[in-house]
C-alpha cells in the first residue's frame, strides 16, 4: 500500500461521501420522496420553492421525488451492466490469458472488432431493435463495454501464471480451474476493481444518454437520463428541468470517478 | 515500414467483416422488421410480401449477408429505404457536415490540452495542475450531450447569441469539451512519466537551462503517446457526433444514422457503420504509424507479433 497525497485523500473521501449519500436517499427513496413519482400533484414548470425544492416538471410532477426514484434506477442500472461487464471481461480475459495461443488471438480479435464500433451506435441499434426497457438497457450496457476489462485481466493472468505459485500449484497437479479460480483470479482483482468502480461510472454515462434518446428507460418510471429527455422543449420557461438531473448524473459520475482514482492508488494499480 | 503498413492494411479486412457480420445479424435477428415501421396495417398482404421481397427480406439471413457482403466489397451499399438514394451518395451528402464538426474540434481539442497538460505536470501539484485537474475529472463526468444542453440553454435561450441549431458553433464547442478532459489528463500523464525518466535528470545534472529540458528533451517525448490516443478517441469522437448533431439537428452523418436506426433502414444503418468503422480503423492505422515517425526507437518489423 502507498500512502497518498492529501489532495487524493480529500477526492476520494468526498467521492466516498456523495455516493454514500446517494445510496441511502435512493434505497430510501419511498420514506423521503414528498410525492409519488409519477402523480400530477402541482401545476406544471413551477420554479424551485420550499414546497418542490427542484420545481415540478412539464406535467406538474415534482422533480425531487422524481430524482429520488431516479436515482434508484440509475445507481442499479449502473450497477448490474458493470457487473455483467466485468463478469463477461474477466471470463474471456482469464481464458485469452491462462490458455494462450489460438484461443487468445480469437478472442483478442473479436475485442479489436468490438473496440472498432462507435459503441452508442451499436447500443443504439439493439435497443430500436429489442423493446427498450430498463433490463435490456442493462444487459446492452453490459454486452458492450466489457472489452476494457478482457484486456486488463488477460495482462495479469499473462504475467500471474509465468510465477513461481503458479508453477507449483501446476506441479501439484492442480486442475485449470482451481489454478484460475483459486491461485491467479484472487490476485488479479484488484485492477479488477478499479476498472469496475470506473465502468460503473461509464455505464451511468451511457444510460443517461440513452435514455434521453428515449431508447432507455422509458417513462413513467423516472431515469436521471428520462427526466432529461422533454428538457430541451421547456428551456426557456423551466431551465431547472435541464440543470438538476444532468448535476445528479455529474455528481455520481464524477465520485465514482474520484473513489475508483483513489482505490487505485490504494491497491497500488498501475495505468 | 513498408511491409509493416501492408501487414496492417491486410489486417483490417477480417476486422471489417467482423464489424460488418455482427452489425448485419444484431439487425436482422431482431423481432419485426421494417416494412411493420411504415405500412398502413390495413395494406394488401400482398403489397407487403412484393416490398419485402423487393428488399430482399424475404431469404434467409446468411443469403442476405452474402449478398450485402458481394456488393459492399464492390462500394454498392444498396438504396435506403425511405429515399431510395444510393447509400453511399447519402454518406457523401451529409459526410462534409460531419467532417466540418470533427476536424476543427479535433485541432482544437489538441491546441488546448497539450499545454495545458504539460504544463500541469511540469507545475505538479500547484495552483494551476490542481485546479486542471478538479476540472477535466468534471468533464469527464457530464454527459457529452447535457453540456451540448447546458450550452443551448446559456447562449441560444438566456443570452440568444447564437440559434440554438443550425449553427457549427456550440456543436463545436460540446464536441471539443466532450474529448478535452481524457486526453489532458493522458497528456499530462505523459509528461509526468517522461520527466521521471533518467535522461532527463541527466540533462538537468549538465546544468542545461529548465526551459531546454523541458522543451528540448521533456516534450518531444511526451508528444508521442497522444499521437495513439487521438487514433484510439475516433470511436468516442464518431459515439459524440451522433448525440450532438441529433441535439443540435446538425444534418451530418450522425443525425443521419440516428434517423436510420429509428426507422430500421437497415441498409443506411450498415453503410454508416461500415464507414465509421472504416474511418475509425484508418484513424488507428496511421496513428500506429505516426508513433513509428515520430519515434525512432519503434521498430514494428522486429517486434511485431
Amino acid at each position: 500500500m502507498r500512502k497518498m497525497t492529501n489532495n487524493k485523500l480529500q477526492m476520494t473521501n468526498v467521492g466516498i461521501f456523495i455516493i454514500l449519500i446517494m445510496v441511502v436517499a435512493a434505497i430510501f427513496a419511498p420514506m423521503i420522496a414528498p410525492y409519488d413519482p409519477s402523480e400530477i400533484v402541482e401545476d406544471n414548470t413551477l420554479a424551485p420553492s420550499i414546497k418542490h425544492l427542484f420545481g415540478t416538471d412539464d406535467l406538474g410532477r415534482d422533480i425531487f421525488s422524481r430524482a429520488l426514484y431516479g436515482a434508484r434506477i440509475s445507481l442499479t442500472v449502473g450497477l448490474v451492466a458493470v457487473t455483467i461487464a466485468v463478469l463477461i471481461g474477466t471470463l474471456f480475459g482469464a481464458i485469452a490469458g491462462y490458455y494462450g495461443g489460438l484461443v487468445d488471438s480469437a478472442i483478442m480479435r473479436s475485442v479489436d472488432v468490438m473496440l472498432a464500433f462507435p459503441s452508442i451506435f451499436l447500443i443504439l441499434a439493439i435497443q430500436v431493435m429489442l423493446t427498450p426497457n430498463i433490463y435490456n438497457v442493462m444487459i446492452v450496457i453490459g454486452l458492450t463495454s466489457w472489452m476494457g476489462v478482457a484486456r486488463l485481466v488477460r495482462g495479469e493472468f499473462l504475467r500471474i501464471r509465468e510465477l513461481q505459485y503458479v508453477e507449483a500449484a501446476r506441479a501439484i497437479g492442480a486442475s485449470d480451474l482451481r489454478i484460475i479460480f483459486r491461485h491467479i483470479l484472487p490476485n488479479a482483482m484488484a485492477p479488477i476493481i478499479v476498472a469496475g468502480t470506473l465502468g460503473m461510472a461509464g455505464a451511468i454515462l451511457t444510460e443517461s444518454a440513452l435514455s434521453f434518446l428515449g431508447l432507455g428507460v422509458q417513462p413513467p418510471m423516472p431515469s436521471w437520463g428520462n427526466m432529461l429527455m422533454d428538457s430541451q422543449a421547456y428551456m426557456r420557461d423551466a431551465p431547472w428541468m435541464a440543470i438538476i438531473p444532468g448535476i445528479l448524473i455529474l455528481l455520481a459520475v464524477l465520485s465514482l470517478y474520484f473513489v475508483g482514482e483513489g482505490l487505485r492508488e490504494r491497491l497500488d494499480v498501475r495505468g | 515500414m513498408r511491409k509493416f503498413f501492408f501487414k496492417r492494411l491486410l489486417q483490417l479486412i477480417p476486422l471489417l467483416i467482423g464489424i460488418s457480420l455482427i452489425s448485419f445479424f444484431v439487425m436482422h435477428l431482431a423481432p419485426g422488421d421494417p416494412t411493420a415501421l411504415f405500412i398502413d396495417p390495413n395494406v394488401d398482404p400482398g403489397e407487403l410480401a412484393r416490398v419485402r421481397a423487393n428488399w430482399g427480406l424475404d431469404q434467409p439471413i446468411p443469403v442476405q449477408y452474402i449478398k450485402w457482403l458481394w456488393n459492399a466489397v464492390r462500394l454498392d451499399f444498396g438504396r435506403s429505404y425511405m429515399t431510395g438514394q444510393p447509400v453511399i451518395g447519402e454518406i457523401a451528402e451529409r459526410l462534409p457536415n460531419t467532417l466540418i464538426l470533427m476536424i476543427p474540434s479535433y485541432i482544437l481539442t489538441l491546441l488546448i490540452c497539450i499545454p495545458v497538460g504539460v504544463y500541469s505536470a511540469v507545475k505538479k501539484g500547484g495552483w494551476f495542475d490542481n485546479t486542471f485537474t478538479v476540472l477535466s475529472f468534471a468533464g469527464m463526468s457530464i454527459p457529452t450531450f447535457w453540456v451540448g444542453l447546458m450550452l443551448m440553454l446559456l447562449f441560444a435561450v438566456q443570452l440568444d447569441w447564437l440559434p440554438a441549431t443550425g449553427n457549427l458553433v456550440l456543436p463545436l464547442i460540446t464536441m471539443t469539451i466532450g474529448s478535452l478532459a481524457g486526453l489532458t489528463r493522458y497528456q499530462r500523464a505523459a509528461m509526468l512519466e517522461v520527466l521521471n525518466q533518467d535522461f532527463i535528470r541527466t540533462a538537468r545534472a549538465k546544468g542545461l537551462p529548465e526551459r531546454v529540458v523541458i522543451f528540448k528533451h521533456a516534450l518531444r517525448n511526451a508528444l508521442i503517446p497522444i499521437v495513439t490516443i487521438m487514433g484510439l478517441s475516433l470511436p468516442d469522437l464518431f459515439g459524440g457526433a451522433f448525440i450532438i448533431e441529433t441535439i443540435f439537428a446538425w444534418p451530418g452523418m450522425g443525425r443521419l444514422g440516428v434517423q436510420a436506426i429509428f426507422s430500421r433502414n437497415y441498409p443506411l444503418i450498415m453503410g454508416i457503420v461500415m464507414f465509421s468503422a472504416l474511418l475509425i480503423v484508418l484513424g488507428n492505422l496511421f496513428a500506429d504509424i505516426g508513433y513509428a515517425l515520430v519515434d525512432p526507437r519503434i521498430r514494428y518489423e522486429k517486434n511485431d507479433k
